[in-house]
């Protein structure tokens, strides 16, 4: 279910490293959480973030969920598909509907998020 | 709501419940040295007819009506239809609380709904918001809007919008480091454009205009949006006098991007300055960051045309710490007003209305300045205020037309240094040829 080289935090977003950068979404958990996805509010390139910043919002019939960056780095791009199709987060979170890349500020950063077996873990502990 | 009073035998009850004796031993744990000794410095109480008495008492000092008046700038003496009263005042809608949920509020929704279309249709945006609290709030309310839609912290506000708007939007705007630029005026009373294209830059949200300005002048609105466009800033437009909307062309087919304002126009009375009637219209892109509550259109299970509240998750449930801003209601009985105002007159009765206005105040601004000593200030186009400037001070002049029972205008001496010897006169459709002609004659006792 959750892709082998992928990141993860606890507010489930996901981190996909690519050399020097990174892309961004939130995971099918939160997808199936939120439900119905309606809009999500982009941030524009260029824009610096700090590590647990607001990215922007996704937004669900059912409520309105901040997206955190896993990490600082400069947006370097943002999925413009979601400005006219946002249920492609609900289709497929883990690629089609990834929400930002990153231009990563510092690697070091990754090693305080979690591989996909904590993170499976971790969302066990959620379920009981 | 029934009605629950609160008996002796109803308070002991309570008090053996939790287990005091008295309602003193409430407050035990608030030290002696802090507490009040004795009664609240308050007069006694009034019985019911002593109370009503003292009011209307109060009510005689309000001696507006005996006054032939030219004041507005801000607020306006329209006629208001009997109906307004009536249909307003029933008590299906008369509430002290505006109840929102769908399966109890469908009529207060589809008032909602139906304030919001007309406020769309006379600013000539995509959507418009329940309402706000009045004029000034919308006007600092649409800066900060815009400040959130362009992320860039410099605001221009021309310094002829209503003065007291200004102040209002210096309050909101003081702590939040932005940068708020006064846009002055040329000699046609407009936004001076030399000074307006020295001040819009790349760092630049918002070009804040009012149109007909504070000044009566109607703004060259094609021209500021082009202005704010070119800098990737937005042109919000400010209304005071909404009746203008039935003569001039809507801001928002002039390239406004947000249009705000105060409806008091539309069948709401001066009221010593309140409860007035603020609104707020953007482009659908700009919604998400539209302040306040909207209703929107639906249909129920069973398909059937239905109203509810949309998009207002943001601002009360459930991220309250990341609201769009402060105002968590609207001012529904007053937009009730509104809408039952602008529906009875319909829109040929409003255009019509527009243009009495108009027709009304050209007719007194060519005979005012037929007076020797009497100029108009400035040359741009003008709806139903116009500014004049006398050969002395305004000040005199104003206190012997008071004499003759005419509140002349409003001075401007205060807040525009230099316009000393000027005042802003306001001509509506319930001023008769008869009483603008004995405005003239005062005016030309009065400076003899």
């Amino acid at each position: 279910m959750y892709p082998n080289d992928f990141y993860y935090t606890k507010e489930h977003e996901w981190l996909k490293v690519e050399g020097d950068e990174a892309v961004v979404g939130i995971t099918d958990f939160a997808q199936k959480q939120l439900g119905d996805i309606i809009y999500v509010d982009l941030p524009k390139p260029g824009k610096i973030l700090e590590a647990h910043q607001t990215i922007g919002t996704v937004e669900s019939v059912k409520s309105v969920s901040d997206v955190y960056s896993p990490i600082s780095g400069e947006v370097i791009q943002v999925n413009s598909v979601l400005a006219q199709s946002p249920d492609t987060v609900n289709k497929d979170p883990h690629g089609e509907g990834w929400i930002v890349r990153l231009k990563v500020k510092d690697k070091s950063e990754i090693t305080n998020l979690m591989k996909a077996a904590d993170y499976e873990k971790y969302l066990e502990g959620l379920e009981h | 709501m029934s009605y629950i009073p609160l008996s002796e035998k109803d308070k002991k009850e309570m008090l053996e419940k939790i287990g005091v004796k008295s309602i003193e031993d409430l407050f035990c744990c608030i030290p002696e040295n802090i507490r009040l000794k004795g009664n609240l410095n308050l007069p006694e109480s009034l019985s019911e007819p002593e109370l009503l008495e003292y009011f209307q008492e109060k009510g005689k000092k309000n001696s507006y009506e005996q006054y032939l008046s030219f004041l507005g700038g801000g607020a306006y003496d329209h006629f208001i239809p009997a109906v307004v009263d009536y249909l307003s005042l029933r008590g299906e809608f008369i509430s002290p609380y505006t109840p929102y949920q769908p399966e109890v509020s469908q009529g207060t929704l589809q008032v909602i709904f139906e304030f919001q279309t007309l406020i769309c249709q006379l600013t000539g945006l995509d959507i418009a918001n329940a309402s706000l609290y009045d004029g000034a709030t919308g006007a600092a309310e649409a800066v900060l809007m815009a400040n959130r839609i362009k992320e860039k912290k410099r605001l221009l506000v021309a310094s002829n919008i209503n003065p007291e708007y200004r102040q209002v939007i210096v309050t909101y705007t003081k702590n939040l480091g932005l940068e708020l630029v006064e846009l002055p005026f040329d000699q046609a009373g407009r936004i001076d454009k030399k000074s307006l294209e020295a001040a819009v830059n790349a760092e630049t949200s918002v070009i804040l205009c009012q149109s007909p300005n504070y000044f009566g002048v109607v703004e060259n609105l094609k021209v500021l949006s082009e202005a704010a466009h070119e800098h990737d800033a937005l042109l919000a437009v400010l209304i005071s006098e909404p009746v203008s909307l039935g003569w001039l062309e809507a801001p928002g087919k002039q390239g406004a991007d947000i249009v705000t304002g105060e409806a008091q126009s539309l069948g709401l009375p001066l009221s010593y300055g309140g409860p007035y009637l603020g609104f707020m219209s953007c482009r659908k892109e700009f919604v998400r960051q539209l302040p306040g509550r909207i209703a929107g259109q639906t249909v129920d299970a069973d398909g059937r045309r239905g109203f509810v509240l949309t998009l207002s998750t943001r601002e009360q449930h459930i991220r309250r710490e990341k609201a769009t801003s402060n105002i968590c209601t609207n001012q529904a009985h007053c937009a009730l007003r509104a809408t039952i105002y602008l529906e009875t007159l319909g829109r040929q009765g409003f255009k019509k209305l527009a243009w009495l206005n108009q027709q009304k105040a050209a007719y007194a601004l060519s005979q005012l300045t037929a007076i020797p000593g009497v100029t108009r200030k400035f040359s741009g186009p003008v709806f139903n205020e116009f500014v004049l400037e006398f050969a002395r001070d305004w000040k005199g002049i104003s206190q012997k037309l008071e004499e003759k029972g005419i509140l002349g205008g409003i001075s401007l001496a205060g807040h525009y240094p230099g316009l000393e010897r000027c005042a802003l006169i306001t001509i509506t459709e319930k001023h008769s040829k008869e009483r603008i002609d004995r405005y003239v004659q005062a005016l030309k006792e009065v400076l003899k």
